[in-house]
């Protein structure tokens, strides 16, 4: 594996503190325990003494969160988000690590940029920040990019995200310079043809709305056609945001025949419907893959119980409220995520039974890490601290304090979930404390 | 008072569409008379704001409007601040400052009566926004059958050709089936919306299944919509396989067409001409039925005008 990636992260003193009393689960290493957690000098252990003190009594403490999807805006969209807005949006959220995609304005892709965002987050970034590099120039999907000075430079992996590599001579050939970098390529599938002018999924709700549909063949055509190269090729894929029944289906199968392939899920597909888009509300409702039929929900957290969906991803995409506030057609993909992804999936998935908080906290974290190849947080001992702290049985109301991220295009705005992060320690230091 | 808004033939219920029949009704009667205009809604201002072209529509409710001795506005998209690039929020914020009771809004954009609807106290009015709904199209059609034909309830009725792109269709399939009636989907796959019955109608790829229908509601091919999606082989390979013409009917058959028609298309030129279709009546009852559904938005709707009510208006 590759050790050129980089994470990085402002500098900031060290957290040096005790948490008391709090349940600890850490389901790499098969903890769940009440105690007290010591984080000293940064580092997990030690000492407790003449530490702060927190009262952990009723809250628990995890290894923090793993996003490998998220939108930052930076460069070009910094009134959307940025990446001191995002990173602190991210710690808000529990997250001690995040990767941001390179749709950005202009693309992520040449070693000046990646450059200057990797100085950006040495001073702005709460959490650990990290980047994905396009895998084709300007992502129009033609001219692979420079992606062994990029490899160097230390994005973590390569992604057009926003759009597919439509040719398939295309991705073979980055499947091929794969055994250069050793970074994943991480995709967003799509058949545009199928796609078209689609702008939710196409089931009953759109027929009824007169809306252009999204057919979920055309996520899982588009991942059947990479599971193939990439098996030809020997490569490593990891499948953005899977929304639909007909995809599961292709990543299992691929699973099966032994495809390196990983593949995430957003909470957003995993809660919610397309039933939700009768309001036509672009702001929460509007986003690519669009929200899906129930039955296709269904699908999503079973392959997200048995694995054949690796990890939690949010696919945070702000946007400012002048851009979502126009008609359902015209309005732009994206919601944002970070700050509800834990409070609306343990609110929705673990309160009522359906996932254990352990195999949550995994998800969005050791399994998150490992989808793209990153080594995952946990509380072993003399680690460098990754932790949250989050009290199960306060709840909060989205957006009504306002959010960390510059946007308020949230699936959830308004709704009350339970699980409030009090605490993130990210990469040894103190990100958010509520 | 916060007013009541028309976005979808969903938000009425079964006794609502009931209602505004009634009262285009009475409107109708009215209309029979030398004195055309009624001081119903003397000191109220509706705003029709059209930012898609429109002949029929925008001028039925210009005229009902009048007919209702309202205070009209009217305003276009080509020659606004629209063109300035003003996005319909600022458009409504600012009329909105004028003290409208209604707006009136025909948009390209699937749900832009409802964003509209945000950003106003006022009523707001759907007169077609993108492929979503047409709800007065609706209204009009069923108080046309009614009127012309009979009782919708049991009645069977065809819409033919490209529903994909139609939101007179949409509205129609709802207002039809809730009102009682019987409708079946006719074209070629391709312009037939997917899960189409969920929609509780049934649906057919072949013309001859016409000849059960009682009413046969022709739409207009919609090019416009269509983008390069090929949807149809040809317009010449569609007119031949489902264009309805005298030869398709049977003797009895009444046919509907919301226009602006495309002869020679979906329709022969010949059946549009005959005047024992029901597409001018269509166009004549578009007034007196947007009389009806200004008047229940925007006067007690509870209350259909009785001739107590009708009279005092001529006096």
């Amino acid at each position: 594996m590759s050790d050129t990636r980089r994470l990085v992260q402002a500098p900031a003193d060290p957290a040096n503190l005790v948490i008391e009393n709090v349940r600890i689960l850490d389901p790499v290493n098969g903890i769940d325990t009440v105690g007290d957690l010591v984080v000293r000098d940064g580092r997990i252990g030690g000492s407790p003494d003449g530490l702060e003190r927190i009262d952990g009594a009723g809250k628990v403490a995890v290894p923090g969160f793993v996003d490998p999807h998220v939108h930052l805006r930076t460069p070009g969209k910094e009134d959307c988000e940025d990446i001191a807005s995002g990173s602190r949006a991210a710690a808000a959220g529990g997250f001690v690590t995040i990767i941001a995609m390179p749709n950005t304005q202009p693309v992520t892709d040449g070693v000046s940029i990646v450059g200057s965002l990797i100085e950006q987050a040495e001073r702005q970034a709460a959490v650990r920040v990290g980047f994905f590099a396009a895998i084709t120039m300007g992502q129009e999907g033609t001219t692979l990019t420079e992606q062994g000075e990029l490899t160097d430079l230390g994005v973590c992996g390569f992604s057009d995200d926003g759009r597919p590599v439509e040719s398939a001579e295309v991705m073979r050939r980055a499947l091929q310079y794969q055994r250069i970098t050793n970074l994943p390529l991480v995709l967003h599938e799509e058949d545009m043809s199928l796609s078209g002018a689609g702008v939710m999924h196409e089931g009953e709700v759109s027929t009824r709305l007169g809306l252009a549909g999204i057919p979920g063949i055309s996520e899982s055509i588009q991942v059947a056609r990479d599971a193939e190269l990439a098996l030809y090729e020997g490569g490593r894929i990891h499948i953005c945001h899977v929304s639909a029944t007909e995809t599961v289906a292709v990543v299992r199968r691929a699973k099966q025949a032994g495809v390196r392939i990983t593949a995430e899920v957003t909470p957003h597909h995993l809660l919610l419907t397309d039933e939700r888009v009768a309001d036509l509300d672009a702001a929460r409702n509007k986003m690519n893959p669009p929200l899906r039929a129930e039955a296709d929900r269904q699908v999503l957290i079973e392959a997200l119980i048995d694995g054949t969906l690796d990890c939690i991803a949010t696919d945070h995409a702000p946007h400012r409220s002048h851009e979502k506030e126009r008609t359902f057609e015209e309005a732009p993909f994206g919601v944002t995520g970070l700050e509800t992804a834990f409070a609306s999936c343990y609110t929705h998935l673990v309160k009522p039974g359906i996932l254990s908080l352990e195999l949550l906290v995994r998800r969005m974290g050791a399994d998150a890490a490992a989808a793209v190849d990153l080594p995952g947080p946990s509380l072993t001992e003399g680690s460098i601290a990754d932790v949250a702290l989050i009290d199960l049985d306060a709840t909060t109301v989205v957006g009504a304090d306002g959010f960390q991220s510059k946007s308020t295009n949230s699936a959830f705005l308004g709704e009350e979930l339970s699980g409030v992060v009090d605490l993130t320690i990210a990469g040894g230091q103190v990100a958010w404390r509520k | 008072m916060e007013h009541r808004s028309l976005l979808s033939i969903a938000d009425l219920s079964g006794d609502d569409i009931r209602r505004v029949l009634t009262t285009a009704q009475r409107f109708t009667e009215l209309l029979g008379r030398d004195n055309k205009k009624v001081p119903t809604l003397r000191g109220r201002t509706v705003i029709n704001l059209f930012f898609e072209a429109s002949t029929r529509t925008s001028t039925s409710f210009e005229l009902a409007a009048k007919r209702l001795s309202a205070d009209v506005i009217n305003i276009k998209g080509s020659g606004s601040s629209v063109e300035k690039g003003e996005s319909l929020k600022d458009t409504i914020l600012t009329l909105n400052a004028y003290g409208p009771d209604i707006f009136v809004i025909r948009h390209k954009g699937v749900g832009a009566c409802h964003l509209a609807s945000r950003f106003t106290d006022a009523a707001v009015l759907n007169a077609g926004d993108g492929k979503h709904e047409h709800p007065s199209q609706a209204l009009l059609d069923l108080y046309t059958i009614e009127r012309e034909i009979g009782s919708l309830d049991g009645m069977h009725i065809a819409i033919v050709g490209d529903v994909v792109h139609s939101r007179v269709a949409r509205s129609d399939i709802m207002a039809m089936t809730a009102m009682g009636a019987k409708v079946t989907l006719v074209g070629p796959p391709t312009l037939i919306p997917w899960k189409a019955e969920s929609l509780g109608v049934s649906t057919s790829y072949d013309i001859r299944d016409i000849a059960d229908a009682d009413v046969v509601y022709v739409l207009r091919m919609q090019h416009e919509r269509m983008g390069a999606g090929g949807f149809v082989p040809s317009l010449r390979e569609y007119a031949t396989r489902y264009g309805v013409s005298h030869a398709r009917l049977r003797p009895g058959q009444r046919v509907m067409h919301a226009g602006p028609i495309n002869r020679g298309v979906e329709i022969s030129s010949a059946l549009a001409d005959d005047p024992a279709t029901l597409i001018e009546r269509q166009a004549a009852n578009g007034l007196v039925v947007r009389m009806a559904i200004l008047y229940d938005l925007l006067v007690e709707p509870s209350v259909v005008p009785g001739p107590a009510t009708m009279e005092a208006v001529a006096a």
